[in-house]
């Protein structure tokens, strides 16, 4: 049963959902609420059984369901409550006299219910780009699915989807696949990536298709699927200036394409709320405490940007719920603004605004570059003077970047700042 | 002179590993690297996740894990011996699912309360 009101409502109980309302509870906001439209809490973490989480956050290397077992664990201390096969429809920003959020949703056993809230944090993560997206041209057999799809069926529903395997794009998701396929006994014939590198994890390649001799076709896509009932085989081709180049392809016989194509963030919430949206990231611009543009609602995790490591999503969402809870109590922020500006080779920034009056000490600005690097300088540049300088042997669009500026430099800033990157002299 | 990408952590770094200098490491960023390298080069081991059976619970499978890393070698047969293995709810964290997995003294253990 729902109470008519509460101080913070979390919309999501993945890992950004998890750590915002631990940390709006620890920062005093007495009621809380996780709204989840699954049957359990801990989202997409339940089915990314491989390690490798926590080696920054609980400095141990953890499966996905331990990393979300260890915050659900913590949360169980506090008062924070959880509604779970419940779906949040609308989000109405400051829609009462007194300022409170209403936040709409439904669930079997209260039908649709309005609740206020005093701050909302959005967590609703992001989905994957299907083969609709990128239009691969065809047939429409069995056997073609994202990979997180695939990972669902054999990590949690425990079916083995196929036999022979290719898989599209060399995400992380698409290389975690590609070695739990082979460990089930399926063959991976081929990672095929339309980029000249790969957009996944240096220690992804080498530990899930290298340890099994899988080989990775850069610059090269699949331009045919094949198959009446179920796939029979891809046609393959190489890419120059992102472009199937003609009298290049072969095909690969198989019953599986797994495609590993990208994520978006899931942002019809925000976007019907008429929160501004990034269309660089596509999820919601947001100030240096993850407020989104409208006030009151905030937002974290891949909701807003796609992040590598979850442990970079509990960090940005502990931010974000102890900044709602501090909002419901009534703290507003004021003063001057400066804003964040993309310049050369830097696809984004987090965040889009910046108050110093709320930095303590520092902020951090979280970014990708465009493409890979050797020796590099991160520029940032208020008008023609330099703010702040950060030098880098290597980065990749793959890889989030953090820099952090400290709080005196941002006085010598003016209304906006602008970070580049370029080669290292 | 070997070079490697370090997958202790999603760092990644780039290591050098002289074979013929005593396995000495260059390019690593912690200590945990220099291990690595010398110990991918004479005994690479991994650690391996996967599922079993679970019966009585509210999904399919229970994921596991090894306790530790064991020869790389062995992979496959690890992974065939879990075939055999089903499992009961509840189980807790940490569980043993599968206890000294071909003699390595790596157990297979739950990671997820069911």
């Amino acid at each position: 049963m729902f109470r008519k009101k509460y101080d913070v409502i979390i919309v999501g109980g993945g890992p950004a959902g998890l750590a915002a309302a631990l940390a709006a509870s620890e920062k005093g906001a007495g009621s809380v609420l996780i709204i989840e439209r699954d049957n359990t809490l801990g989202g997409i973490l339940n089915q990314c059984i491989h390690n490798g989480f926590g080696l920054h956050w609980f400095k141990e290397e953890l499966s996905g369901p331990e990393y979300a077992g260890r915050f659900a664990a913590m949360l169980k201390k506090t008062a924070v409550e959880v509604a779970v096969e419940t779906m949040v429809l609308s989000i109405d920003a400051a829609a009462t006299a007194d300022g409170l959020s209403v936040v709409r949703c439904i669930s079997p056993d209260e039908s649709v219910s309005d609740i206020e809230a005093g701050a909302v944090v959005l967590c609703m993560g992001c989905r994957e780009r299907t083969r609709g997206a990128i239009a691969i041209p065809g047939t429409r057999p069995a056997g073609v699915m994202t990979a997180g799809t695939a990972q669902r069926y054999v990590n949690i529903e425990g079916y083995m989807i196929g036999k022979k395997v290719v898989i599209l794009g060399s995400g992380d998701i698409g290389l975690i696949m590609a070695r739990r396929m082979t460990l089930e006994g399926a063959k991976v014939l081929a990672c095929v990536e339309l980029c000249p590198y790969s957009n996944g994890l240096n220690r992804n390649i080498v530990q899930c298709l290298e340890d099994y001799g899988i080989p990775l076709y850069l610059s090269h896509t699949i331009t045919g699927i094949r198959g009446d009932r179920r796939l029979e085989s891809v046609t393959v081709s190489k890419v120059e200036g992102g472009v199937p180049v003609p009298g290049t392809e072969f095909d690969i016989e198989c019953d599986t394409l797994l495609l590993s194509v990208g994520l978006i963030p899931e942002n019809e919430l925000t976007r019907n709320a008429g929160i501004e949206i990034n269309p660089a990231t596509k999820g919601p611009k947001v100030y240096e405490n993850m407020m989104t543009m409208t006030n009151g609602i905030f937002a974290c995790g891949n909701v807003v940007h796609v992040h590598d490591l979850v442990d970079y999503v509990s960090a940005e969402a502990m931010r974000a719920g102890a900044a709602a809870a501090e909002y419901a109590a009534g703290k507003r922020v004021a003063g001057r603004q400066i804003g964040v500006k993309t310049g050369p080779g830097v696809n984004y920034t987090v965040p889009c605004v910046i108050r110093p009056d709320n930095v303590e000490k520092a902020v951090d600005i979280f970014f990708r570059t465009n493409v890979p690097r050797k020796k590099s300088v991160i520029n940032v540049m208020s008008g023609d003077t330099k703010i702040a300088a950060f030098k880098r042997d290597y980065m990749a669009p793959g890889e989030m970047e953090k820099i952090t500026v400290p709080k005196v430099l941002l006085a010598k800033a003016g209304d906006t700042l602008t970070v580049s990157v370029s080669d290292a002299e | 002179m070997k070079e490697l990408v370090c997958i202790v952590c999603p760092r990644g770094c780039r290591l050098k590993v002289d074979e013929e200098n005593g396995y000495a490491v260059t390019g690593n960023s912690c200590p945990k690297g220099a291990e690595y390298g010398k110990k991918e080069l004479t005994a690479p081991t991994r650690v391996i996740t996967s599922t079993v059976k679970i019966s009585g619970a509210a999904i399919a499978r229970c994921p596991v894990k090894t306790d530790r890393a064991i020869p790389k070698a062995m992979i496959f047969d690890a992974m065939k011996l879990l075939d055999s293995v089903e499992l009961t709810s509840p189980v807790k964290t940490g569980d043993v699912a599968l206890a000294d997995v071909l003699g390595t003294g790596a157990n297979f253990v739950v990671t997820r309360d069911l």
